[in-house]
């Protein structure tokens, strides 16, 4: 039970308005499980079937409490208040250097993730990062990058295209990495 | 001079991506879902340029980081209430339950 409730708990938040709800969210959908794992049918992976039964339960709630619009909810909405390039602060924008690295990347420390997350602040600021995105993009990650659940498999659970979900995860990751960078930046002189 | 060199080498080759047309199509690189040509001409700046290849890294990497994070512990409570509803509900749905529709 422990392996799934946090990413649980993390999908259910981002259609529900409160942790509250959120948990019950994800008692309905453990309770579920009981009662339709007769139902469940090896055709697709387990965990898929539980995220889909949770974005499910979370949705129909999302919509009961009033607070929250569903229309806003919806990945075609693809948070449009966004700018079409969250690049675009890491490149030069005219001249000759045009398109080219400002600063560029450096080789991060040739430490294992593992060892980065043992820092609780960079673990919280990791997790902050995620609790930031917008929704749409908070559930791509979070299935795909978190839960290793197959980009087909995610786009059947939360019920979006391709390119909708490979653009949700392209800002997530981009924006997490920029959060991690602090962390890891190597000898940067 | 070594960034010069790069600049004028990318431009010789007609429609190689720009560093920063890189960071745009990183996930779709790493998702394979480049056309043929893309792909080849994403590699080729790749080879070129050091920069671009350690985004590439800090990209996997990000995503490694991500797919370690420890689960969040279930709240007590929430487990609590859930062991508790799984009591009543196994008391409310018996094993014998299922057999017994054959009789």
């Amino acid at each position: 039970m422990d392996w799934y409730s946090g990413s649980l708990l993390r999908l259910a938040m981002s259609y529900v308005p409160s942790r509250a709800v959120a948990e019950e969210v994800v008692q309905e959908t453990w309770m579920g499980v009981f009662e339709g794992i007769h139902r469940f049918e090896s055709r697709s992976s387990f965990k898929t079937w539980l995220f889909r039964i949770l974005t499910n339960r979370a949705k129909t709630r999302g919509i009961r409490e009033s607070r929250y619009e569903p229309s806003g909810l919806s990945a075609s909405s693809m948070d449009a208040d966004e700018g079409p390039s969250l690049e675009d602060s890491l490149f030069v924008a005219e001249g000759s250097g045009m398109g080219h690295w400002k600063d560029p990347p450096h080789a991060w420390e040739p430490d294992t993730p593992e060892r980065v997350l043992l820092s609780k602040e960079c673990r919280a600021a990791i997790e902050h990062a995620i609790d930031r995105l917008p929704a749409t993009q908070r559930q791509v990650m979070t299935l795909r990058d978190i839960e290793g659940v197959s980009s087909e498999e995610v786009c059947n659970i939360l019920e979006i295209s391709e390119t909708n979900q490979r653009v949700l995860l392209h800002r997530a990751r981009t924006k997490v990495r920029r959060e991690l960078a602090p962390y890891v930046q190597g000898e940067k002189t | 001079m070594d960034t010069n060199l790069k600049q004028k080498l990318m431009s010789y080759m007609a429609g190689n991506f720009s560093c920063r047309e890189i960071a745009q199509l990183v996930t779709d690189y790493l998702e394979g879902s480049l056309s043929l040509c893309d792909r080849i001409r994403f590699q080729i700046h790749l080879g070129l340029c050091f920069a671009c290849r350690n985004y590439l890294r800090q990209m996997k990497y990000t995503i490694a980081t991500l797919g370690q994070l420890p689960p969040d512990p279930v709240p007590p409570h929430v487990k609590e209430e859930l062991l508790k509803r799984f009591r009543t509900w196994k008391q409310s749905h018996p094993p014998s339950s299922v057999k017994s529709e054959a009789d």
